[in-house]
This record gives structure tokens, sequence and C-alpha cells, in this order.
């Protein structure tokens, strides 16, 4: 390692070797990290043999560390949670890692070690990875690209174009605490609270619900940027069907109401990093509710919403004066306002 | 025009000679410049625009406008909308089709 | 939050909503000035189920910074020594040729703020940047502004410079109001500018043109108690400014405040985008601050201003047109892609419009 506790553009190797493969820990599988591995895929009743579940996805959050999480543990549940909202239990991840040259090595170290945390409580390990220094000004401090396998709940049968006519739309808890989290620490427009961000793996959640409604648990969704409207929309618009929410039955925590009053944000569009929206049939909602409702991360759930009959992809919500007013996708950037 | 939303003063401090404020909105605080609002007490409530005060609430006028719309012919409506009065104690009824 | 939650009742809400009904015999047409309002009327979709026409204003600062200015502000951002100081919603707005955001994705250095007060942190911070705030607003900003320059004078910071462009609320009414083709019969005057000025300046308005001018708020039962008594003064034939928002607003305002105004900036006449210039209708930077006036501070030479052909934002704005009206809404021009500012900011009547699902 160099002295000045920097990363460098020389000696990536080092860097993997002396400050990664340790702080990674238990998670990292056979304690060296190569750029692929074998990885064993467990046999079990539980699981459809022969269907793999792979995702990726890349983590470029700004500020690196927030409270409730950072980059590193925030990249483990949210790859997990990609596998988990097609039906599969996660099995192994791969990480690659984009450093920018000068950033602490103690950075490094603290992030990488919540890495290896998040991802043994979630059961999974870190089976490969590759780190790269990039010169100043090429990449914000640092990203993560992961790539996530897993294998399929057997009786999953999910997919955001399933949903049905009349199925119920739940969700497994509070929407906007992530996307405030990040707002309150950014520069120019912190403010003070005790929200943190809901940052947490769902997979066992997802387990649950799969084990007690199987193929009547349609669509999965964790509605990550662009808030629980997007996701709503995206899935509207690939199962052709309408969604009418009902704004009182949102579960929007009130330091989340203050904050989007504060600026000018609408929570729908806020993102969230712990919780999830369900499409399913109407015969087994009150057991899937049941089932989230026994599970960590689905204490609060409930419904908040149902598929109408209305035009295809549109995603409605019933205002106080009684009206129907259309709920969009969110464009660009959610930008605090003045007016 | 424009947001303003009112929040509890929680304290009063000064910022190399800017009043300053720190404010409680619903659980969320920040500072807020009070060069405009220099009369303003901790615990009042004051509408804040872009990180300054720009008046206080009165809470007797916030009172009053909320008591004349609650008895706008509150039993003559009650009855063609099938709803109670608020403060009647009759729970009102929970939005169609949820469980 | 305490003194807004109460003011989103549901059921006070739908009870107002029939006292309007029961009260209005025609169908009277209102015109809210204030962005922040038409973003609640529009949101709740409370334009939709009243027996009154709503005109939406053009109440959105943002929306009616002139093209000329935004394009010097373009101009100022691109210029590897400043570090650009903005409110959020000026980001998105299209100049001539692009925008703050596409600006800062190419790399200049283009931050938001939400106080002005944090404008004057970074250039205290920043010694060796040239710090530029760009004030916008109404009334009930710009003292805020005026604050951040008295700071800024204060400590001596002497990177720190302003480019100014307010607009001001009163004569926009008059100009609406003196259209050929007017169609108001009422006003909802915006709360918070009110808060700051007080409303005597909207007596003579009130009389000279015989317009009911409500003070009102921006929660829904603000809005919805602002129409009835805009309606019930309609429907009794008088003309007098009253005051929904009495929590927040008294006749005269916020005085501090308003010397503050008078110490650092001055009237002048003012271009609003889409609609031309309205004389007196502006505040731009008094002489004495001529030293932190970013607009002489940086020459960036003659601004060539060219507005899309097919952008009608001038008539959506004093409300002669919908955006509905318009060939490219919906097509060529969505938030995504917005041609002209209404689109840009949510507040803006043609994203308002976007938002809520309304087609042609």
């Amino acid at each position: 390692m160099r002295p000045s506790g920097c990363c460098s553009g020389t000696g990536p190797e080092e860097l993997i070797r002396d400050v990664i493969v340790p702080a990674l820990g238990a998670a990292a599988a056979g304690g060296v990290l190569q750029d692929a591995a074998v990885v064993a895929l467990p046999a079990s009743a539980a699981l459809r043999s022969g269907a793999v579940v792979i995702s990726t996805d890349s983590f470029v959050v700004s500020p690196l560390v927030f409270p409730g999480g950072d980059i590193g543990s925030l990249a483990v549940h949210g790859t997990v949670n990609d596998l988990a909202m097609r039906g599969a239990v996660p099995i192994a991840l791969t990480a690659a890692l984009v450093i920018e040259e000068g950033m602490p090595i103690e950075t490094l170290r603290a992030i990488v070690t919540s890495m290896g945390v998040a991802a043994a409580a979630c059961g999974v390990t870190i089976v490969a990875g590759d780190t790269k220094v990039v010169g100043r000004g090429a990449a914000d401090q640092m990203f993560v690209t992961t790539a996530g396998v897993g294998c399929l709940l057997d009786g999953a049968q999910i997919g955001a174009d399933r949903v049905q006519a009349r199925d119920a739309v739940l969700l497994s808890g509070p929407i906007g605490l992530h996307g405030t989290t990040v707002l309150s620490v950014r520069e120019g427009l912190g403010f003070e609270s005790a929200i943190t961000s809901d940052s947490q793996p769902l997979h066992r959640l997802v387990a649950e619900m799969v084990a007690a409604g199987g193929a009547d648990v349609h669509a999965l969704r964790d509605p990550t940027r662009g808030g629980l409207a997007s996701a709503l929309n995206e899935i509207a618009a690939a199962s052709r069907v309408a969604v009418l929410l009902d704004e009182s039955a949102l579960p929007v925590p009130a330091e989340v109401a203050a904050a989007c009053d504060l600026f000018g944000l609408d929570p729908l569009h806020v993102a969230n990093e712990g919780c999830l929206v369900a499409f399913v049939a109407p015969r087994s909602v009150a057991k899937v509710l049941a089932a989230m409702r026994s599970v960590a991360a689905g204490t609060a759930a409930g419904q908040v919403g149902t598929v109408t009959a209305g035009p295809a992809g549109r995603v409605a919500m019933t205002t106080m004066v009684g009206v129907s007013r259309v709920v969009d996708m969110l464009v660009g950037e959610a930008l605090p306002r003045i007016c | 025009m424009c947001l303003g939303v009112p929040g509890r003063v929680l304290a009063i401090d000064d910022e190399g000679g800017l009043p300053m404020a720190q404010v409680d909105f619903g659980g969320i605080r920040r500072d807020v410049c009070l060069v405009y609002l220099p009369e303003t007490q901790v615990g009042s409530y004051v509408i804040v625009h872009v990180g300054f005060a720009i008046t206080e609430v009165d809470e007797a006028e916030a009172q009053r406008t909320l008591e004349v719309l609650r008895t706008m012919d509150s039993d003559a409506l009650a009855a063609e909308l099938g709803e109670p009065a608020p403060g009647s104690g009759v729970a009102t009824t929970p939005s169609p089709g949820l469980p | 939050m305490k003194y807004l939650a109460e003011y989103r009742d549901p059921v006070l809400a739908r009870r107002l909503v029939h006292e309007v009904c029961a009260t209005a015999t025609q169908r009277w047409s209102i015109m809210e000035v204030c962005g922040g309002q038409t973003h609640t009327l529009v949101r709740q979709g409370i334009d939709e189920v009243l027996p009154v026409r709503m005109i939406h204003g053009p109440g959105c600062p943002v929306c009616v910074t002139s093209l000329e200015v935004l394009d010097r502000a373009l101009a100022i951002a691109a210029r590897p020594e400043v570090t650009f100081v903005s409110y959020g919603d000026m980001l998105r707005v299209p100049g001539s040729s692009t925008d703050l955001l596409a600006l800062k994705a190419r790399g200049a250095d283009i931050r938001i703020v939400y106080s002005p007060v944090d404008a004057v942190r970074l250039a205290a911070a920043n010694p060796d940047r040239q710090v530029v705030f760009f004030a916008v607003g109404f009334e009930t900003t710009a003292p805020a502004n005026a604050m951040a320059l008295l700071e800024a004078v204060r400590r001596g910071l002497e990177n720190f410079s302003m480019l100014a462009s307010h607009v001001l609320v009163p004569p926009a009414m008059t100009a609406v109001l003196e259209a050929p083709d007017c169609q108001v019969q009422g006003f909802l005057a915006a709360g918070h500018v009110c808060a700051v000025m007080g409303w005597a300046q909207y007596e003579p308005i009130a009389a000279k043109y015989a317009v009911p001018i409500v003070v009102t708020g921006f929660e829904p039962l603000d809005l919805l108690e602002g129409i009835l008594m805009t309606v019930r003064q309609l429907e009794q034939g008088r003309a007098e400014v009253e005051n929904q928002y009495a929590r927040a607003v008294r006749r005269d305002g916020n005085r501090p405040a308003q010397l503050a105004l008078e110490r650092v900036f001055e009237v002048t006449d003012r271009t609003w985008r889409g609609i031309g210039a309205i004389p007196a209708s502006g505040l731009r930077l008094a002489d004495e601050f001529a030293a932190y006036d970013a607009e002489l501070r940086f020459d960036v030479g003659d601004i060539v201003a060219a507005e899309n052909p097919l952008c009608i934002a001038g008539e959506v704005l004093q409300g002669t047109k919908n955006p509905t009206d318009c060939a490219a809404y919906g097509r060529i021009c969505t938030p995504r892609s917005p041609l002209g500012a209404p689109m840009v900011s949510s507040e803006g009547t043609c994203a308002a419009f976007h938002r809520a699902g309304r087609t042609a």
C-alpha cells in the first residue's frame, strides 16, 4: 500500500490483496478474489432446477456514505433485490470497483467491509471481482458494478407483463426514505433529521410471499430511482393495464412528507431501497399480506391500490376532491424548487 | 408566493452577525435566517421560504380559519353528503375496495 | 406538519367544493397568479370539479425569466473561473440553445442551493472562484436574495456577484387586465408575495378594474376558500381586496423585508418571457451595488436570444390559450424535451397539464 493512504494508479493488485479481500471477510468465497468463479447451485425442492437467474447493476450514489448505509451495502442489497424481484434466491455476487485516484484507503476499506457484512447477512458470497483505479475526475470517488446469480423459487411465475385485471397492488413498507436520506446529506440542501435509508435485502420477504401465494404473485418491483410512481408506470405499461392508487393508503413517514414539502418534491418520485410493490391476484391477497407481515421487512405491508379498467399503462390516483389524476413517471432528476 | 412551509422555532443563534434559528418542520430540522423577523421567539411558528422566515403564523387566525370551515353549514351539508361533522366522534367511512 | 396538514382535510375540501357549487350562479373566470397555487389546483384536480373557470396566470418566476437573461446566465456559467449557483427550478429551463443542466453535464461548475445564504457560504469557502448567484423570483424571494448580497458586501466577499432578475406581481396583474381579450373577472393573489408586501397595492387595482382580489394560501383548503370568497364577491357585485390567508398575511406585510428590497433593488422595466415588456415590473440591482452585479462584471458580449417559433408560452401564461391548444404540446414539447419554460417547471402550466395527463 502506498504510504500516503490514497488509492493510486499503480498497484490495484496490492489494493485487492491488502485491502479488499481482508475487508470482505467471510463473504469473499475461498478467501481469494478471482476474475471468475465456479459456483455450485444448491439442489432443493424449493428451487426450480435448471433455472438460473442473473442480474447486473451499477451503483454511483453520492455521497458514498449516508445514514443507514453506504455504496457497498447499497450494492449488495440492490443486487440481491434485483434477483429477488424475479422470484430468485440469491446465491453469489460479483463486484467490480472503479476507484478514483486519491480516494482515501480508509474509505475504501470501510465500504468493502460494509459489503462483506451485508453479503454475509444475506447469506451470499462475493465470488469474483475486479478493481480499477482511474485518474482524478474520471469517477466520482467510486463506482460499483455487480452481477448477481440466483436460483428461481419453485412456484414463482413473476414478470412485469403478468399483471391481470383486478390484481391488488401491495406495498411492503414506507416509501421515500432512501431518497430523502441522501438529500439530507447533500451539499447545499442538507437538513438534520432522524431518517435513515431503508436499504435492506428483500429476498426472504419474497420467499415468504411466493410460498404463500405461488403463481398468484404476478409482478414484483423494488421502486428505486424514480420512486413508486415510475415502477408502477413501467409495470402498467408492460402488462397493458390501468392502476388506481388510494392516496390515503400510501405509507409516507412524517419526515419524508416534511422534507418533500420543504423542497417541493413528490414522495411518489423519491427513490426507495428497501421496499417492494407487488401485484397479486385477489384470492391470494390475504395470505400474501399475512406472509409479508410475518417477516421483518414487511411488518408494515398493506394494499395501496388495484388494477382497474382504464387506458393501458395509465396509473391514476383519486384526489381528495374525488377526481382521478394521473401519476406520471419521473422525468429527469427530481430537483428542489422555490415555486 | 411559492414554496413556503411552516416550522417551529427551536433555538435562536447568531451566525457572524446574522440572526439564525433552528427550525423544526415536522421532524426535520434546518437552520433558517431570522433577519426579517427579529422579534421571533422560541416556540413560535414561522413560514419559511428559501431558508428565510418571511412571516410568523398567527395561531389564533389559523384556528379561526379552520373553525369557519368546520362549522360551514355542517349539519345541512353532513345530511346531504352523508358525512358526520369532524369531532363528532363518528368514524368516517374508509375508502372502498381495501381490506 | 402542523399548520399544513389541517388544510389538506378531504372532508372539509369536499364541503368547500359543495359550497362553491351552491353559491355560483354562473361560470365565473378567476385567475390564480402564483405557480404554487396552480400546482395544487392541478395536482388535486380542483379546477375540474368547480363550476368556475380557473385561468392559470403568469405566476411562475422561473417560466417568465426572459430568454435574454437566461442566455446571459448560460454564458456566464460556461466560464471556467465561475461557480454558478442557482435554485433548482432554473436548471432545466431551455435557453436559445442549451440549459444549465446540460451545461453542468458538460463540466460547468453549476451548483444547486435551497437558500441564497448557501451561495454566500460557497463564496466564502472558495475565494479563488468567482461565485455567481442567479437571483430570480417574485417579491417573496427577492428579500432573501437581497440579504445574500448585503451579507457578501458586509463580509467583503469580492468574488461574489449576483445576476438579478426579479419580477413583480401587481404590474403583471395590471397587464393581464389591460389586455384587449382579458376574460379574468377575479383574482387569487399570491399568498407569500403578500406575506412580504402586504395587500395595500392591490386595492387600487381592485377599484380601477372592478375585480375582486382575494389573498390566498397554497393548500387545498386555502385555494377552495379563496375561490369561494371570490365567487361570493362576484355574485354580490363587490370588488374588494380580502384576505383568506389570514394566518400568514397582514395588510402591511413584512416591513424589514420591504426595506431590504428598497435598499438593494430598483424597480425597472422587465421583459416577461412569452409576454413581452411590462413597464416597471421588475427589480434590478441598485447602482450602489454595481460592483457586485454579474451582468457588469462578466462581459459576455451581445446576447441574441431566439425563441422556438412553435412555442405559445405567452398566450398560455396570459391565460388566453390552454396548453392543449398548442400544436407542439405533448408531441415535440414534453417535460423531457421542453420547448418553452412553462413545460419545465412543475408549476408551469404546460407541465402541470402534462403531468395530470390532460390531452388535446
